[in-house]
């Protein structure tokens, strides 16, 4: 699971570059996940834009990295592509989300 | 009638390669890019359940038809796992979001996405026949 990572401020921005997050790859999601956000930030935000397929493992990997922040942190998303915005929006998670349209929106605006 | 055949064994790294060699043919390859999205969903979900439910026990085959008919995909697929429980479907009720669940969305995305959703269990063999929108791109 290839996820790149780097501070834009005080902000955690970390880009997944892998084209899926599927069953055969959302425990290592969460892994590096975790140890990634492991450096403190005020903010965190995933940049979707690479990933062009998400399943229901990879949705639940992705709850289970927001749980990892909470209570201090909230995991921003940015950039999702169509097919992951079906699942985010028929499975009513974007509705717990903060979901920007894009990494620069994402920044621009205060968490 | 069947356009395309394709089998996996029941792992997930099969099962994502499976996924990509039929999303890869005909007729999967010239939907339009919403219904090859709903198609990839729908197929992503039900293959993953049954590596992780009717073969929680240990790996099996799994064999996946897809037959064209007008405006939409006949599909079929076939593994010797485990039967459903009370041989139903599950319902498919969707987490309530707030509650943060890490799963149970599968069924949900499946009856959002599909219609004509059947299972029957014939002798050791579980068989789930649905339907899915095949608008045909002019790409």
């Amino acid at each position: 699971m290839q996820l790149d990572s780097k501070m834009q401020g005080t902000t955690l921005v970390i880009r997944a570059l892998e084209d899926r997050i599927d069953a055969a790859g959302a425990i290592q999601f969460k892994e590096r996940m975790r140890d990634l956000t492991a450096v403190p930030s005020t903010r965190v935000i995933l940049d979707l834009a690479s990933v062009h397929f998400l399943d229901s493992s990879g949705l639940g990997a992705v709850v289970a990295v927001m749980k990892l922040l909470a209570p201090d942190r909230r995991l921003e998303l940015a950039g999702l592509t169509p097919t992951v915005e079906k699942v985010f929006r028929l499975t009513r998670m974007d509705t717990v989300f903060t979901i920007h349209p894009g990494l620069e929106a994402g920044l621009r605006q205060a968490g | 009638m069947h356009d395309v055949s394709i089998e996996m064994v029941s792992d997930p790294l099969s099962v994502r390669d499976g996924l990509r060699r039929a999303l890869g043919a005909r007729p999967f390859d010239r939907l339009a890019v919403a219904d090859r999205s709903t198609a990839e969903i729908v197929l992503a979900e039900v293959l993953n359940n049954i590596v992780e439910h009717a073969y929680a026990a240990g790996p099996g085959p799994i064999r996946l038809w897809v037959g064209l008919e007008p405006g939409q995909l006949c599909i079929r697929i076939e593994d010797e796992g485990r039967p459903m429980p009370d041989h139903r479907l599950p319902t498919g009720q969707l987490p309530t979001p707030e509650d943060l669940a890490e799963g149970g969305f599968g069924w949900h995305l499946i009856r959002s996405l599909s219609s004509d959703l059947r299972y029957d269990r014939r002798g050791a063999v579980n068989c789930l026949c649905f339907r899915l929108p095949a608008e045909q791109s002019t790409g």
